[in-house]
């Protein structure tokens, strides 16, 4: 997504703190995710009064009451379609959504699916931890076969969704994958997802500490890849992106799958735009419009 | 009384019943005459049964009336259905090859057309149409050049061989009504007043228009789906944003995302899109932002009638969202006033930081009425209430707060909005209770003091509203032998129903009612506690008004006329029943739509 226009006045990341402090366990991944957020806007010098973070409901939802950019924190599984509606009233903000698997791939399945065919300029970071972690752990759309829970006490039989290989079908223009325990390299996927001129979707492995004993940063950490380290991989070739979205187990890889720059940003596909956000237009339109529409019915 | 004149055209979907309709219409609007029409139609895009009345006359015409003048029956079905409705002085025009009429009632003439000897019907499917056009203009005393100008109009796209063709095909059947049928007897008059005709969707799309509204967004669904149609066809012209969701899950949120940047936003669709878009109502309300939802309602439950009318979706939306909240309802009393509603509903509600709806139905959405240019005003009073935007927002570039509070405790209730992009004025809204500069009350902090005085401090906007709307009046002789009281839609039948309840000596008075919340329950209390007799008419099965009333001013009605067969109301329903209530046969009527659609 595009970048806002720089200003005078640094902003530090002591600018971005928000009013309170974050609330989740200690130890959960999403406070690596927020402070990346934080380093990303910092490094990228987006004035935070131009940034709006848009999040669904759950732990990881609760971001935006964390940094000092404007937010929303709407309803579960809805803030993608929140976005659409404020990046196309107001284009030139930065939209950044955030939130957790359950939120975006359970009950938000139909507007991920939407919005990535759509290209909404913005950038969707998913806190993965395979868990609903708010409603004290139950299966979650990417908890994996055989994972006991709560809500599946004698083990998943359902097959998880496989979020990276759902966005490179859906049409997503950008879709890669971070681990919230290695800063350096998720605050730069946070920053090339927010430079990148459409959808950008970022699948964040965020280990829930509290709920979520199999997926936790020690059963990480020997498996992950970075698929910058693999010098034959280009992530301009879709269907190389595909193989990779699909190896899972003793190596996972990480990084940059995809990522294309043909297509235009939804906003710049609708000729309505072209005089530059409607937020900013006059309320009345012009007379002799006006007129046309009553001389149709006549 | 205002003299009328009704054409029914009646056939299977697809046989083109809407081309004659458009046609006359035309006519009529260009004579200077009014009209009103209803189509009543099935979900199905080819076969089935479709009814279009378009009835017109030199005064406003306000619903489809109790009568038809002339029948054009364009296949036997329709003939059989409703050649028995005819009664003395009407006539019934027909295609004498494909239709035998049954037995007509006394003093209805037959008219038919010998089609196949007047045009080469293999050359022209929809013959049977245009000669009928042509036939029944001449028998109502108008002149074949209105006819032959709107058919030019019409099939200018086509080339001049298909006007050609269409203005013969029509000159003929003009021409052989008047050398073999007798005209009514009254040819209607002229004008020199010019109207448009549109519907009730169109009406609200241009009213959104005319509000400002620059996103709007929906999910296809009857009888709604017209809104969307106008808004995609004018998006460009008007500068509006026009985007077709996933569903109507996405549609509110989308909404009122757009809305959260600063815009006007607006979206429609029916009960059940309705229904799916409660939660966001919800979120509206609570993290403040406005935005208008437009519900078209149709029979219900579920599925239902999609095609057919009713009144069913007061509860709905009465008790839509879970906990309580500021919100503002309103039921625009004919098309006119769907246009006109809009600007005052947005101006209500950026004003209360408040969702804002409007029930509309069929009857309105998909009907169509005459009304003067000069009610559609694109240049209405616009009130955006406590906007900080970039143009009166700070123009620092502040990267902290300074002392802005979103959700400030001030008297009104109403705090100023600040929307993205103003520096100094950053916070995050949040549907989790929070507090004054937005940080959540919900998880960590809980606080019984904060949440009460949070809870108060939306709340009291609801006085606020109740201030700023118009209450509703009497209509009629102050004193009356019967009070009609109604709600949105049925003002027209309602108010001709009086009329001729007036007529035949008894008294009738009306009171139509269009901000449903807030009601003003006092003042309606006042109206009817002088009333001698008070009847709630409305289009529905429980009397969703009549209870609705009695929760809120404890007032308990002398009868009900309800309706729920998907059918609106004609005046001789309410005048009949009117009469058996006076006369203590019962209290509650129920008619029975006559006319088989």
């Amino acid at each position: 997504m595009a970048t806002g226009v720089q200003r005078a006045g640094q902003l530090t990341v002591a600018d971005l703190k928000g009013k309170v402090d974050p609330d989740w366990c200690p130890g959960c991944g999403d406070f690596g995710v927020l402070a990346a957020i934080q380093k990303a806007l910092v490094e990228l010098q987006i004035p935070n009064h131009d940034v709006v973070i848009i999040s669904g409901i759950g732990c990881s939802s609760n971001l935006p009451g964390f940094i000092n950019t404007y937010g929303m924190h709407t309803l579960h599984g809805r803030a993608l379609a929140v976005a659409t509606g404020l990046k196309l009233a107001n284009h030139q903000l930065t939209v950044l959504v955030t939130g957790g698997d359950g939120d975006g791939f359970g009950i938000g399945g139909n507007h991920f699916i939407h919005t990535m065919r759509r290209n909404v300029d913005l950038l969707y970071i998913v806190m993965d931890n395979q868990i609903y972690g708010l409603t004290t752990g139950q299966t979650s759309p990417t908890s994996r076969l055989g994972m006991k829970t709560k809500s599946m006490p004698f083990g998943n039989i359902e097959a998880p969704i496989n979020p990276i290989s759902l966005a490179l079908a859906a049409g997503s223009t950008f879709v890669a994958r971070g681990f919230s325990g290695d800063q350096k390299h998720l605050t730069d996927l946070i920053k090339k997802g927010i430079r990148h001129k459409g959808f950008s979707f970022l699948d964040v492995f965020s280990p829930c500490v509290t709920y979520n004993h199999d997926n936790t940063y020690q059963w990480f950490r020997p498996r992950l890849k970075k698929l910058e380290d693999d010098s034959s991989f280009d992530p301009g070739d879709w269907t190389s992106a595909i193989e990779k979205s699909v190896i899972w187990g003793d190596e996972i890889p990480i990084g940059k799958f995809f990522e294309r720059s043909d297509i235009p940003p939804l906003h710049e596909a609708e000729p309505v735009l072209n005089e530059g956000p409607l937020v900013n237009r006059d309320l009345r339109i012009p007379s002799d419009i006006a007129r046309s529409f009553v001389e149709e019915l006549m | 009384m205002n003299r009328t004149f009704a054409i029914a055209i009646g056939g299977a979907a697809g046989q083109g019943v809407a081309t004659p309709g458009d046609i006359f219409a035309k006519i009529f609007s260009r004579r200077g005459l009014h009209l009103n029409a209803y189509n009543a139609y099935q979900s199905i895009i080819r076969g089935g049964h479709t009814l279009l009345t378009v009835r017109t006359g030199p005064a406003r015409v306000t619903n489809m009336g109790d009568r038809i003048d002339l029948l054009i029956p364009l296949n036997q079905d329709t003939a059989d259905r409703h050649l028995q409705l005819l009664t003395e002085g009407a006539a019934c025009i027909y295609n004498a090859d494909a239709i035998t009429p049954g037995t007509a009632a006394d003093g209805v003439q037959l008219c038919p057309l010998p089609v196949s000897q007047l045009v080469d019907i293999t050359r022209n499917k929809v013959a049977q149409n245009t000669l009928a056009m042509g036939a029944g203009l001449h028998m109502m005393g108008i002149g074949f050049s209105s006819l032959e100008e709107v058919l030019r109009e019409q099939f200018k796209k086509k080339g001049d061989a298909v006007v050609a063709e269409n203005v013969g095909v029509a000159r003929a059947g003009y021409d052989y009504a008047a050398a073999h049928f007798r005209p009514f007897p009254n040819p209607l008059p002229k004008t020199n007043e010019r109207y448009a005709i549109l519907s009730g969707n169109m009406a609200l799309a241009m009213g959104g228009a005319a509000a400002g509204v620059k996103f709007y967004c929906a999910y296809p669904m009857s009888p709604s789906t017209g809104v969307l149609h106008w808004m995609a066809s004018h998006a460009r012209k008007a500068g509006i944003m026009v985007r077709q969701v996933e569903d109507e899950i996405g549609v509110i949120n989308m909404a009122i995302g757009a809305a959260q940047a600063g815009v006007r936003s607006m979206c429609a669709t029916s009960g059940g899109g309705f229904a799916l878009m409660s939660e966001g109502l919800g979120m509206s309300a609570m993290i403040e932002t406005p935005v208008v939802v437009i519900d078209c309602q149709r029979a219900g439950p579920s599925t239902g009638v999609p095609t057919k009318t009713e009144q069913g979706d007061l509860w709905q939306m009465l008790g839509a969202a879970f906990g309580d909240y500021p919100r503002v309802i309103a039921a625009p009393l004919d098309i006119g006033d769907c246009f006109k509603l809009i600007p005052e509903m947005f101006n209500l509600v950026d004003r209360f930081q408040c969702p804002g709806l409007v029930l509309c139905d069929l009857l309105l959405s998909e009907g169509r009425l005459s009304v003067h240019p000069s009610e559609l005003d694109f240049a209405p009073q616009v009130d955006r209430g406590e906007l900080i935007t970039g143009k009166n927002g700070l123009s620092s570039s502040a990267t902290t707060n300074g002392g802005y509070k979103r959700y400030k405790f001030v008297e009104s209730g109403i705090s100023p909005r600040a929307v993205p992009g103003v520096p100094g004025h950053m916070h995050t809204v949040a549907t989790d209770e929070h507090m004054e500069d937005g940080v959540l009350i919900s998880d960590e902090f809980t606080n019984p003091v904060k949440r009460r005085a949070m809870m108060e401090k939306r709340m009291r906007k609801v006085s606020g509203i109740e201030a700023a709307v118009q209450p509703p009046e009497l209509v009629g002789p102050p004193c009356a032998d019967v009070t009609l009281v109604g709600w949105g839609s049925t003002r027209g039948v309602i108010e001709e129903s009086c009329e001729i309840l007036n007529e035949q000596g008894i008294s009738a008075n009306q009171l139509q009612i269009r901000w449903l919340v807030p009601l003003h329950g006092e003042t309606i209390l006042k109206i009817l506690k002088n009333a001698r007799h008070t009847i709630i008419v409305e289009n529905n099965f429980t009397g969703q008004f009549a209870r609705y009333l009695r929760s809120e001013t404890s007032f308990v009605p002398e009868g009900h006329i309800r309706k729920y067969d998907g059918e609106p109301f004609m005046p001789h329903h309410i005048v009949e029943a009117v009469k058996e209530q006076l006369a203590g046969k019962t209290h509650l009527s129920v008619p029975m739509h006559e006319i088989m659609v």
